[in-house]
C-alpha cells in the first residue's frame, strides 16, 4: 500500500508538473459554473442555442469554424436543434458548388452535408480585412488556448480603458486577460447585441458564458459520449479488479507468499 | 532450461511440436520458474507489453483515417476526431497511450536502478532495453509530429536542427532529414512512415528482451541468484499471470481516467493551431517525458557540447552494468547506494521540472546544477560505492526473508552467523 502511495505521488506530480507547462503566465480568469465539467458533464442545450446564435450573429462575420457541419447542429450531444431546424439553418446560407456541367462554379442554398460556409475565402483575404491580424478560425479555438473555456469567457468580459502609461495603436484595444493585454479585436460584445428567442436576457456575461459553451461543444462534439462511456469503463475497471484481486489472493494462499 | 524434454500428450501435438517446437515454447512460458518475492514493481514489464500492444492496435486504426500531408494532416485528426465512429477514443487512448507507455517505462528504468537488475548475469537484457528506449522516444517525437500542428512543427524543427551541431556535415544532414531547406511536406512523409515502421522494430526488440531475461531469470527484491525451479520459485502462469493481470487493471484504470476526463491536460494547446512556419510559439516545450534530456540539452551552452551532453545522458545507461562496481545487487542491502537512488530520483524529476520552464535565471541555474549532479552519479559516485560501501548481509534464499516479514535482515545475520 506504500508503493501504491508513491506511485500515485510521482503521477501527481507528473499531472502537475505538464499542468505548470500552460500556466506560464499565470492569471486569475473569471470562473463560472460550466454544466459540462466533472464526471457526468453534459451540455446545457438552451445554452447551447444561444451560444450558436450569438456565433452565428456576431463571432462568424470574421471568425470561420471549417471543421464543423450544418448536420451537426442536430446532432446528439450538440445544440441538437431539430432536423428541419437545422436544415433551415444550412438553406440560409450560400454555398459555392461545381463545376456544373458547363463547367461554371455556381451557388446554391446550404444543405446539411456542408461545412460552416467560412466569412472569407482564405487567410490573406480575413487579414486584409482585418487590419492585418488573422481571426482565428474557431472550430478548435478553446482547446488551443492554455486557458481553455475560462480563458475565452474572460477574454470576452476583460475589454477596459488601458492603464495610464499604455498608448495603443490604432485597431488595438486593450483587455486584461490577453496575452501581453493588446487585442486586434474590437470588444465584440455589447448588452442586447442579439435577442434570445427563449427571454433570456442578453448580458455581456451570459452572452459570453453562452457561446463559449458552443465553442467547447465545437472543439469536442463527443464530450458527453465520452464522460458517459468513460463512467462505464472505470466503473468496469474497478469491479474487474476487485474481482481478480480477490482471485489472485486465492491463488497465491496456495504459496509462502505475499501479494 | 529443462523444459527441452517437454512431449505434448497427444499424438498431432508431438507430431507438430517436432517439427516446430512452439508447444514446448507455450509450455516453457507458461511454467516459467518466476521469484515467489517479486513485487509490484515488477508487474510493469507485463504493463508495458499491453501499451505496446495498444499503441499498435489504435495506431493502426488512426493511420487508416489519417492523411500524411501538410495541407491535410491537421484537418484529417480533426476528421477523425468528428466523423470516424469512436475515432476521438482511438485518438484518445493513443495519445494518452504514448504517456502511459513512458510512465511505465520510466518506473520499469528506475525499477532496474534500484535492484540492480542491470547487473551481471543481466548487461544483455538491460542494453535491449536502452535501446528500446531510444527507439521508443523517436516513435513519441515523429508521432507528435504527425498532427501538425504549431508544436508538431517547431518541436520537429528545433529537435532536426540539433544535428546542424555536427561540425563539418552538420547543415547538410539536416537538410537530408528534411527532404528540403525546412520542415515540410517530405519530413512529414518521412516521419509517418518511420513512426509506422519503429513500433515493430520495437516488437521485435521485445522478444529478444524477454528472451535473453528468460536466460538468467527474473531478477528479485533481494537481489541474489536463486535455484530455479525450487521453493523460492513458483510457476509463470497461474501465479505471475493474474498479479500481472490485476496490476495492470490498476493501471488501466489510471489510463482511462486520462482518456475520458482530461484527455488533453499532457498534451500542449499550442498543438491545436495548425502549423504555421511564419508564426513561432512563445515556448517551444517538449512532451513531459523527454522534459529531462530536454533540460540537459539547453543546460549548456554550447550547441554542440548541449547535443553532446543530452546523448550522453542517455548513453550513459547503457554502461552502467560495468560503471557500478558493487557486487551487490538490491539496494535493499546497499545503505548508501539507496539514498545516492532517491537522490537521482529526485534529480531526473527536478530536470523535468526546469525543462518545462524558460531557460533563463534560476531555473537556468538548478538545470545546470542537476545536470552535473546526473552525471556525477554515475561517473563518480557508482564506480566509488562499489568499493567503499560496507553492505549488509544479503541473505542465502528468498525464502528466508519472507518468512516473517519481508525481508527479514535479522533472521539473515542470524542464518549467516550460524554458517561461520
Amino acid at each position: 500500500m506504500k508503493r501504491l502511495f508513491k506511485l500515485i505521488l510521482i503521477l501527481s506530480f507528473l499531472s502537475l508538473n505538464s499542468a505548470q507547462t500552460f500556466a506560464a503566465e499565470k492569471v486569475d480568469y473569471l470562473k463560472t459554473d460550466w454544466s459540462f465539467k466533472g464526471l457526468f458533464g453534459k451540455f446545457d442545450r438552451a445554452a447551447l442555442q444561444r451560444g450558436y446564435q450569438v456565433y452565428t450573429e456576431v463571432c462568424a462575420s470574421c471568425h470561420s469554424m471549417k471543421y464543423l457541419s450544418y448536420r451537426n447542429l442536430s446532432e446528439e450531444g450538440g445544440p441538437e436543434f431539430s432536423e428541419a431546424a437545422a436544415k433551415a439553418i444550412a438553406a440560409s446560407f450560400e454555398v459555392t458548388d461545381g463545376p456544373n456541367a458547363d463547367g461554371e462554379m455556381f451557388t446554391r442554398p446550404g444543405k446539411l452535408s456542408d461545412k460552416f460556409v467560412m466569412p472569407y475565402d482564405n487567410v490573406k483575404a480575413a487579414q486584409a480585412a482585418n487590419g492585418g491580424a488573422y481571426p482565428p478560425d474557431m472550430s478548435v479555438l478553446v482547446k488551443a488556448r492554455g486557458g481553455g473555456v475560462d480563458y475565452i469567457y474572460s477574454l470576452l468580459q476583460g475589454y477596459e480603458d488601458p492603464p495610464s502609461g499604455v498608448t495603443l495603436d490604432d485597431g488595438v484595444y486593450y483587455n486584461k486577460y490577453m496575452y501581453g493585454n493588446k487585442i486586434r479585436m474590437a470588444a465584440p460584445l455589447s448588452d442586447g447585441i442579439v435577442e434570445y428567442g427563449d427571454g433570456t436576457n442578453a448580458s455581456v456575461e451570459q452572452m459570453s458564458k453562452d457561446v463559449t459553451t458552443f465553442l467547447m461543444w465545437a472543439a469536442e462534439p463527443h464530450l458527453e459520449a465520452r464522460h458517459q462511456m468513460g463512467f462505464k469503463a472505470i466503473v468496469y475497471l474497478i469491479i474487474l479488479t476487485i474481482l481478480v484481486y480477490f482471485s489472485m489472493k486465492k491463488i497465491w494462499s496456495r504459496v509462502e507468499s505475499e501479494v | 532450461m529443462s523444459d527441452h524434454d517437454y512431449k505434448p500428450k497427444s499424438k498431432v501435438g508431438q507430431w507438430f511440436n517436432d517439427r516446430l517446437p512452439l508447444l514446448t515454447l507455450a509450455n516453457h512460458l507458461t511454467d516459467y520458474p518466476t521469484p515467489k518475492n517479486l513485487n509490484y514493481w515488477w508487474t510493469f514489464g507485463g504493463i508495458l507489453t499491453f501499451c505496446l500492444i495498444t499503441q499498435i492496435i489504435t495506431g493502426l486504426t488512426l493511420a487508416m483515417h489519417y492523411i500524411a500531408h501538410a495541407d491535410m494532416a491537421f484537418e484529417s485528426v480533426e476528421h477523425i476526431m468528428r466523423d470516424v465512429n469512436y475515432g476521438w477514443l482511438i485518438r484518445y487512448i493513443h495519445a494518452n497511450g504514448a504517456s502511459m507507455f513512458f510512465l511505465a517505462v520510466y518506473i520499469h528504468i528506475f525499477r532496474s536502478l534500484f535492484y540492480g537488475s542491470y547487473k551481471s548475469p543481466r548487461e544483455i537484457i538491460w542494453i535491449l532495453g536502452i535501446i528500446i528506449y531510444l527507439l521508443m522516444m523517436a516513435a513519441a517525437f515523429m508521432g507528435y509530429v504527425l498532427p501538425w500542428g504549431q508544436m508538431s512543427f517547431w518541436g520537429a524543427t528545433v529537435i532536426t536542427n540539433l544535428f546542424s551541431a555536427i561540425p563539418l556535415v552538420g547543415e547538410g544532414i539536416v537538410t537530408w532529414l528534411w527532404g528540403g531547406y525546412s520542415v515540410d511536406n517530405p519530413t512529414l512523409t518521412r516521419f509517418f512512415t518511420l513512426h509506422y515502421l519503429i513500433p515493430f522494430l520495437i516488437l521485435g526488440l521485445v522478444v529478444l528482451h524477454i528472451w535473453a531475461l528468460h536466460v538468467p531469470g527474473n531478477n528479485n527484491p533481494v537481489g541474489i541468484d536463486i535455484k530455479k525451479p525450487s521453493k523460492d520459485t513458483v510457476p509463470f502462469h497461474p501465479y505471475i499471470v493474474i498479479k500481472d493481470g490485476f496490476a495492470l487493471l490498476m493501471f488501466m484504470i489510471v489510463f482511462a481516467f486520462f482518456v475520458f476526463y482530461t484527455p488533453n491536460i499532457l498534451g500542449h494547446a499550442d498543438n491545436y493551431i495548425e502549423a504555421n512556419p511564419m508564426v513561432t510559439p512563445a515556448h517551444i516545450v517538449p512532451e513531459w517525458y523527454l522534459l529531462p534530456f530536454y533540460a540537459i540539452l539547453r543546460s549548456v551552452p554550447d550547441k554542440l557540447l548541449g547535443v553532446v551532453a543530452m546523448l550522453s545522458a542517455i548513453l550513459i545507461l547503457a554502461a552502467l552494468p560495468w560503471l557500478d562496481t558493487s557486487k551487490i545487487r538490491s539496494a535493499v542491502f546497499r545503505p548508501l547506494y539507496k539514498q545516492f537512488y532517491w537522490i537521482l530520483v529526485a534529480d531526473v524529476l527536478i530536470l523535468g521540472y526546469v525543462g518545462a520552464m524558460p531557460a533563463e535565471g534560476l531555473y537556468l541555474l538548478i538545470a545546470r546544477v542537476a545536470t552535473a549532479y546526473y552525471f556525477l552519479h554515475f561517473l563518480v559516485i557508482l564506480p566509488v560505492l562499489g568499493f567503499k560501501e560496507r553492505t549488509l548481509p544479503i541473505p542465502l534464499s528468498i525464502t528466508e526473508p519472507i518468512l516473517g516479514g519481508s525481508p527479514n535482515l535479522a533472521a539473515a545475520r542470524h542464518r549467516e552467523s550460524k554458517i561461520k
